[in-house]
C-alpha cells in the first residue's frame, strides 16, 4: 500500500514538474493577434509554440518557460495578469465593479419594492389650532 | 430615508456614466498614434513620440531624441515578417548611400525574439542601428498596426512621411526617397 502511495506521489510530482505544451499555449498570448497561442496561427505564435516545445524538451519547468517569454514580450504575454503590483488591479477592479453593482441593484430593489400607502380620501379635517383661529376670526367678524 | 437611498443610487449611476464618458474621452484624446501617420501624410509634421529602447546591435540603449539634428528613417520590423525580408536590403543600401548626408536608418524590431532578430540582421548584413521593443510598447504610440511600417523624421524629430506596409514597390521607393530628401534638407 505504501509502495503504491509512493508511486502515485512520484507520478503526481513528475506530471506537475513536466509542463504540458497545450496547457501553456492556452495560458500565453500571441503578441500580434492578442489571442491565446492555441487559438492563433500567426507566424510569431507558431514560433512561440516551437520555443515552448524546445524548452520543455530541454527540461524547463512551466514557470521558467513563462519567465523566458515575459523577458522577451513583457507581462502582456500572460493570459492571466500577474497577481501582484499593477496586475493586481486587473483582478480587483472587476471584483469591485461586481460588488458595487450588486450594492446599487440591492438599494434600487429595496427602494422600488417598498409599498406606497394606498391613496385614501383627502383628510378634510382642519388642524385644531387653525380651526380655533378661524372660529375666533369668525366670532370677531360676527361681533 | 427611502428617497435618500434612491438619491444615492441615482448619484452612483450618474457617477458611473460620467466616469465611462471620461474614460472614452481620455482614450480618444490619447489615441494620437492612430492618426500620426495620417497627420504626417497630410503635411502636418507631428512630433515623433520619443522612446528609449535597448539596442540589439550592441550593449546599452538608444533614445530617439538623441538623434536630433539628423534625419531618421525609423523602420518597424520583425524577423517573422515576410515583406521585411525584401525591404531590409533596400534600407541598408539607403543607409549606406545617405548616412554621409546626415541620415540615420533606425531599425525597431518589435514583438519578436531577440535571437531571431539578431539572426535576421546578420543574414541581411544590416549595419544600421537596431533597437528592440519586444512587448511593442513604443510602437503603440506610432499607431503601428502591421509590419513593416516606416516613418521618415526630419532633423527636428517631426514625422515627414509614414509608410504602412513594405517600401518594396517602385512608387513607394520614389516616395521614400523624396521624403528622405525633404528630411535631410530640413
Amino acid at each position: 500500500m505504501a509502495v503504491v502511495g509512493g508511486v502515485l506521489v512520484l507520478a503526481g510530482g513528475a506530471s506537475a514538474a513536466t509542463p504540458n505544451a497545450a496547457d501553456l499555449e492556452s495560458e500565453l498570448v500571441c503578441p500580434v493577434c492578442e489571442t491565446t497561442l492555441d487559438q492563433s496561427n500567426a507566424p510569431i505564435a507558431q514560433r512561440m509554440k516551437a520555443f515552448i516545445r524546445a524548452r520543455i524538451a530541454a527540461g524547463d519547468g512551466e514557470q521558467e518557460i513563462k519567465d523566458a517569454l515575459v523577458a522577451q514580450f513583457g507581462t502582456e504575454v500572460l493570459a492571466e495578469p500577474p497577481g501582484g503590483g499593477f496586475g493586481l488591479l486587473a483582478w480587483l477592479l472587476p471584483l469591485g465593479a461586481l460588488v458595487g453593482g450588486a450594492l446599487v441593484i440591492a438599494v434600487l430593489i429595496r427602494t422600488w419594492s417598498r409599498r406606497r400607502p394606498p391613496p385614501g380620501p383627502p383628510d378634510d379635517r382642519l388642524d385644531p389650532q387653525l380651526e380655533r383661529l378661524v372660529d375666533d376670526e369668525l366670532a370677531r367678524f360676527d361681533a | 430615508m427611502a428617497s435618500r437611498a434612491r438619491l444615492v443610487a441615482q448619484g452612483v449611476a450618474i457617477g458611473l456614466v460620467v466616469l465611462l464618458f471620461l474614460l472614452l474621452a481620455w482614450s480618444l484624446l490619447h489615441d494620437e498614434g492612430g492618426d500620426l501617420a495620417k497627420r504626417a501624410n497630410r503635411g502636418d509634421r507631428p512630433s515623433a513620440p520619443d522612446f528609449t529602447l535597448e539596442r540589439l546591435d550592441g550593449p546599452g540603449s538608444l533614445t530617439l531624441s538623441s538623434l536630433r539634428g539628423k534625419a531618421v528613417v525609423l523602420n518597424v520590423w520583425a524577423s517573422w515578417c515576410i515583406p521585411c525580408k525584401e525591404e531590409a536590403p533596400y534600407l541598408e543600401q539607403l543607409w549606406r548611400s545617405q548616412r554621409a548626408k546626415g541620415l540615420v536608418v533606425l531599425g525597431l524590431d518589435a514583438k519578436d525574439f531577440r535571437e531571431d532578430a539578431r539572426r535576421f540582421a546578420s543574414r541581411f548584413d544590416l549595419t544600421f542601428p537596431l533597437v528592440y521593443d519586444g512587448p511593442g510598447d513604443a510602437i503603440g504610440d506610432y499607431g503601428v498596426t502591421g509590419f513593416p511600417e516606416t516613418f521618415v523624421l526630419d532633423r527636428d524629430g517631426r514625422v515627414v512621411q509614414a509608410f504602412a506596409g513594405a517600401v518594396n514597390g517602385e512608387d513607394e521607393r520614389i516616395r521614400l526617397r523624396s521624403a528622405v530628401e525633404s528630411a535631410v534638407s530640413s
